[in-house]
């Protein structure tokens, strides 16, 4: 069974197998080098483009959102300050406002108070004057009255007296 | 084995050099090894070209499957052994790695039973092809004396010492790596196959002893050769990475501008 291949070393190569080998492998090696390993490494090149590609795509898109971010935070801090501004504007103004509007109410009623007392003291020196001439013709009457009664009784010029004397009150009381 | 072994008259005992030449199917063109060529050959093509005939973004799982062994042998063995200078070559390393792999594997496929590669013919095909690629690669790329003073003449040594270095630094690059690029696939190959044979045909002829002691034993013989049978497929993977890292390495090394 086995004379066929008696002696064999198996260092030495069988002819045969060596031109068999060649072509076969020579055969596989065409092949898949022209039919399949470019498009295999175009499709690697592509697979890569397209993650690190992908990647990249993805990092500008994260900047560009992180500096949309930072401006619309910095927009918001602008805005903030910028409405605490109007806010204390706007308190200052209320404040001066209401000082002006004070100031006014107190002017006014200041003015009201001494339109008032010039007012009374005017009418009191017309009073008084009215007064003056009242007394003076009072006293004139009463004058003319003891002037014009008998003064022989005593009695009777007492009660006269008592009676200026009450008129004179009376009229001082009105 | 002591015993008195009573061996099989079919049983081929102790395995010997002759169980790697089966008789020829039809002469000596035409034999169980040239056939087995062809079949890796065909099972290559055929599984890369279903797994890239319509190759997409997004691999389906052969094409997928596909990439990784181009990955590999572009990432892992091109780049690391030569850098980016070697991504040309991937598309070759890859074809030398599917068909070393799958030429290995048959040690242990059932029917076959023996890698190609354990008749030193293809492997020494294989081997030579490396050999010419980085001889033609680094004359390319120097030109031819540059080259040779590149591979002979190690720099910063005296004068004196290049008697001594000049032939060790030839054998070294122009005989002993061609040689024991192909002796190292074929001897791990042949010696894989031994050892299954030794402990499948040894289970055999241990079973059919008249020894009862014997016959029982054998259940570790038949043990030994699963176990080996795995511990070849290592082998296999293992190998076919090697032959394509050292050809990417001396590939490698002719590219390199200095020594």
């Amino acid at each position: 069974m086995y004379l066929a291949a008696e002696g064999h070393n198996p260092i030495l190569p069988i002819w045969q197998e060596l031109v068999v080998g060649t072509i076969a492998f020579a055969l596989l090696v065409f092949v898949l080098l022209k039919f399949v390993m470019p498009r295999m490494e175009t499709m690697y090149q592509a697979r890569v483009d397209a993650i690190e590609g992908g990647l990249k795509r993805a990092e500008a898109a994260q900047a560009e959102a992180n500096q949309l971010l930072e401006q619309y935070r910095a927009q918001l801090a602008e805005v903030r300050t910028e409405a605490a501004r109007i806010r204390d504007d706007a308190r200052a103004d209320a404040e001066g406002i209401r000082q002006d509007i004070l100031a006014k109410a107190r002017e006014e009623s200041d003015r009201i108070i001494a339109a008032g007392k010039e007012q009374l003291v005017a009418e009191r020196t017309t009073i008084v004057r009215e007064l003056r001439t009242e007394v003076g013709t009072l006293a004139v009457d009463l004058a003319s009255k003891i002037v014009g009664e008998s003064l022989a009784d005593e009695a009777r010029r007492a009660g006269t007296v008592d009676r200026f004397l009450d008129g004179l009150e009376s009229a001082g009381a009105r | 084995m002591s015993g008195q072994l009573v061996v099989a008259q079919d049983l081929p005992w102790p395995p010997s050099v002759n169980d790697f030449y089966p008789p020829a199917v039809a002469g000596p063109w035409v034999t169980k090894f040239t056939l087995m060529v062809w079949l890796a050959v065909g099972l290559v093509i055929i599984f890369y070209m279903a797994a890239y005939r319509n190759p997409k973004l997004v691999p389906s799982k052969g094409q997928w499957l596909a990439e990784s062994v181009y990955g590999l042998v572009r990432d892992n063995i091109a780049r690391e052994q030569m850098g980016n200078a070697g991504i040309r070559f991937a598309p070759y390393f890859t074809v030398l790695f599917s068909f070393i792999l799958i030429t290995n594997i048959f040690s242990i496929v059932p029917g076959l039973q023996i890698s190609p590669n354990s008749h030193i013919a293809f492997p020494i095909v294989l081997s030579a092809i490396s050999y010419v690629l980085y001889l033609a690669v680094g004359v390319r790329k120097h030109g031819l004396l540059k080259y040779l003073k590149m591979s002979l003449i190690l720099p910063g040594v005296p004068w004196p010492m290049h008697i001594l270095l000049v032939p060790i630094e030839f054998l070294q690059n122009f005989v002993v790596r061609p040689v024991t690029l192909a002796l190292r696939l074929f001897a791990n190959m042949f010696a894989g196959h031994l050892l299954l044979l030794v402990f499948t045909v040894g289970g055999f002829v241990m079973l059919s002893a008249d020894n009862l002691f014997v016959q029982v034993t054998s259940v570790f013989s038949f043990a030994m050769a699963i176990v080996m049978a795995f511990f070849e497929a290592l082998v296999a993977v293992l190998q076919a990475y090697v032959f394509v890292t050292l050809t990417a390495n001396y590939v490698g090394t002719s590219l390199a501008e200095e020594h």
